[in-house]
């Protein structure tokens, strides 16, 4: 099954890292994403801009409201994403708990099933 | 990164918000101030042991909200303190008191709590280190190391700017719209003079370095709030691009390495990134202003691959667009350069000249005049000019530079000579 993973965490406290704390903290997070990657269970994963950078488009009666910030104004932020590929939500859930154990604070991951609507062609 | 170090960093996230709220519920700064710091020692005390809460502002917010509360009643009488337990374990239920103390009111505490910092009466200077001692919570001592003056010099500093404050009274009223602008416009100035103060330090290991990173702190958390401000978009979108050079700004010899000659590969593509996001946002709401043109400008520097791909001919369009938005010698002055760039040394130099005497005690305006007279190869001038320079040099390596192209001319005389 595949599996979004959306990382929500408290963005003025991740913003404030120092560049020092930033790097230790990424680098747990590849040593977790490692395997999964071997693996080739591992899709793009993303890191999202601060949500200042963020625009919003919602359906007006009309046409659609261009908005600026993000969708829902939240105590925790989404601040990235996984896609991964999973046997099961119990490997997911472990994953999941392996990078909230490297992550310092406050942090919650929602996990989503999803199927492939398309698969694009980006190249990253 | 340890609890103790993550506790930290999120009571100093928090503070901004948290420290508001107090001043709004006590009206009064050192008050205020307390209650905060007697939240953050509960946080340190309780934190570790029972996790972090999911809402740390709402969390500092109602601990200190009680301890203010208690210290203004231990003036009065004795009283048992509150147990902070009740708040910590109630989970989410903070989080939705604080909701319906505060909602809407958290954007105007912190343009409030920003906004008292830059006081009309307080020179740059001091707005600058109150608005680091109040709204971002740095030590007086970081401040004064900083600034290199000693601790209690800038502990006077700051207590005689919190007075002033004080004496001039705090609006609490919930602002109108034309009052909230000229708070936003007012804060906006004092975040882009922290940001100068860190980002004009000659010597990348002055500490006063930090405070450029702290303002993009600020631009962003003042953005969260105020999310379809361009002008905000803009100052954010500004100070992340010229930090993005920082890596480059200087050679290992700490000398100054100019926009032309700098190795684009080591400015920071991530700031650079997030700043035309901002940008094409900015751009959207039709409302040009003196942020997002200059951060226009600085954009076009960055799309620039190598020197010589920079489009200066837009530059110099923007540049007369912030001739009429903000009218300022200065500016022409950085319109010169772009002419120069564009059209060749005579034309600017025509433009330069007419700004002699608005710009006659301005290093940059007899800088470039240099440098415009040796590309014309009047080189005596040119010597003078560089002379004239040296004088008004505010660093160690703006004269530095300077005295690289009086080599140059020396060299050339030689040669010529020979």
């Amino acid at each position: 099954m595949l599996y979004a993973i959306l990382c929500y965490a408290n963005e003025e406290t991740v913003f404030a890292w120092s560049k020092d704390e930033e790097e230790a903290v990424m680098s747990k997070l590849i040593t977790v994403q490692e395997p999964y990657a071997r693996a080739g269970k591992l899709g793009p994963v993303g890191r999202l801009m601060p949500t200042t950078t963020a625009t919003t488009v919602r359906k007006g009666k009309d046409e659609a409201l261009v908005i600026d910030g993000p969708f829902a104004e939240t105590k925790e932020a989404l601040l990235g994403f996984y896609t991964i590929d999973c046997d099961n939500l119990e490997e997911a859930v472990a994953f999941c708990k392996q990078l909230s154990a490297v992550n310092p604070g406050s942090s919650s991951y929602e996990i989503r099933p999803f199927y492939v609507f398309r698969p694009g062609d980006l190249a990253t | 990164m340890t609890d103790l170090a993550w506790i930290d960093t999120t009571l100093a996230a928090a503070r901004p918000r948290a420290l508001g709220a107090l001043l709004r519920y006590f009206r009064d700064l050192d008050t205020a101030e307390e209650a905060f710091q007697e939240a953050c020692l509960r946080a340190l005390r309780s934190w570790p042991d029972k996790g972090p809460p999911r809402d740390p502002v709402a969390w500092l917010i109602l601990v200190g909200r009680n301890s203010g509360i208690d210290a203004v009643r231990r003036g009065a009488r004795l009283e048992a303190l509150p147990d902070e337990d009740l708040i910590s374990d109630t989970g989410d239920a903070e989080s939705d008191m604080a909701d319906r103390l505060d909602g809407s009111h958290y954007r105007d505490d912190i343009l409030r709590l920003m906004f008292i910092c830059c006081h009309p009466d307080l020179p740059a200077t001091q707005q600058i280190a109150l608005a680091l001692r109040i709204v971002s919570g740095l030590s007086v001592q970081q401040i004064a190391r900083a600034f290199l003056v000693g601790d209690s010099a800038m502990e006077q500093r700051i207590t005689r700017a919190k007075a002033r404050v004080a004496r001039a009274g705090v609006a609490f009223q919930t602002p109108g719209a034309a009052e909230r602008a000229e708070r936003l416009s007012r804060v906006t100035t004092m975040i882009y003079l922290v940001f100068n103060e860190g980002y004009s330090q000659s010597d990348p290991k002055r500490d006063a370095c930090a405070f450029a990173d702290e303002a993009i702190r600020l631009a962003r958390l003042l953005l969260g709030i105020f999310p379809s401000e361009p002008e905000i978009m803009g100052l954010l979108a500004l100070m992340l691009l010229q930090l993005s050079r920082r890596a480059a700004r200087f050679d290992a010899e700490g000398q100054i390495v100019l926009l032309e000659d700098q190795d684009r590969s080591r400015w920071n593509r991530e700031a650079i990134n997030e700043a035309l996001a901002l940008i094409e946002k900015a751009i959207r709401h039709r409302q040009p202003g003196p942020y997002q043109i200059q951060a226009a400008i600085a954009a076009l520097h960055a799309r620039a691959i190598r020197a010589e791909d920079t489009d200066w001919t837009q530059i110099e369009l923007l540049y007369r667009t912030l001739e009429h938005v903000q009218p300022s010698p200065v500016v022409t002055l950085n319109r010169a350069v772009a002419v120069a760039k564009r059209s060749g040394p005579v034309e600017a130099l025509d433009m330069v000249e007419q700004l002699a005497g608005a710009l006659d005690g301005y290093f940059y305006f007899h800088g470039l005049r240099g440098n415009l007279l040796m590309q014309l190869g009047r080189n005596h001038e040119a010597r003078t000019a560089f002379d004239r320079a040296i004088a008004l040099a505010r660093s160690p390596a703006e004269a530095a530079h300077i005295r690289l192209q009086l080599d140059r001319l020396k060299a050339d005389a030689e040669t010529s000579l020979g």
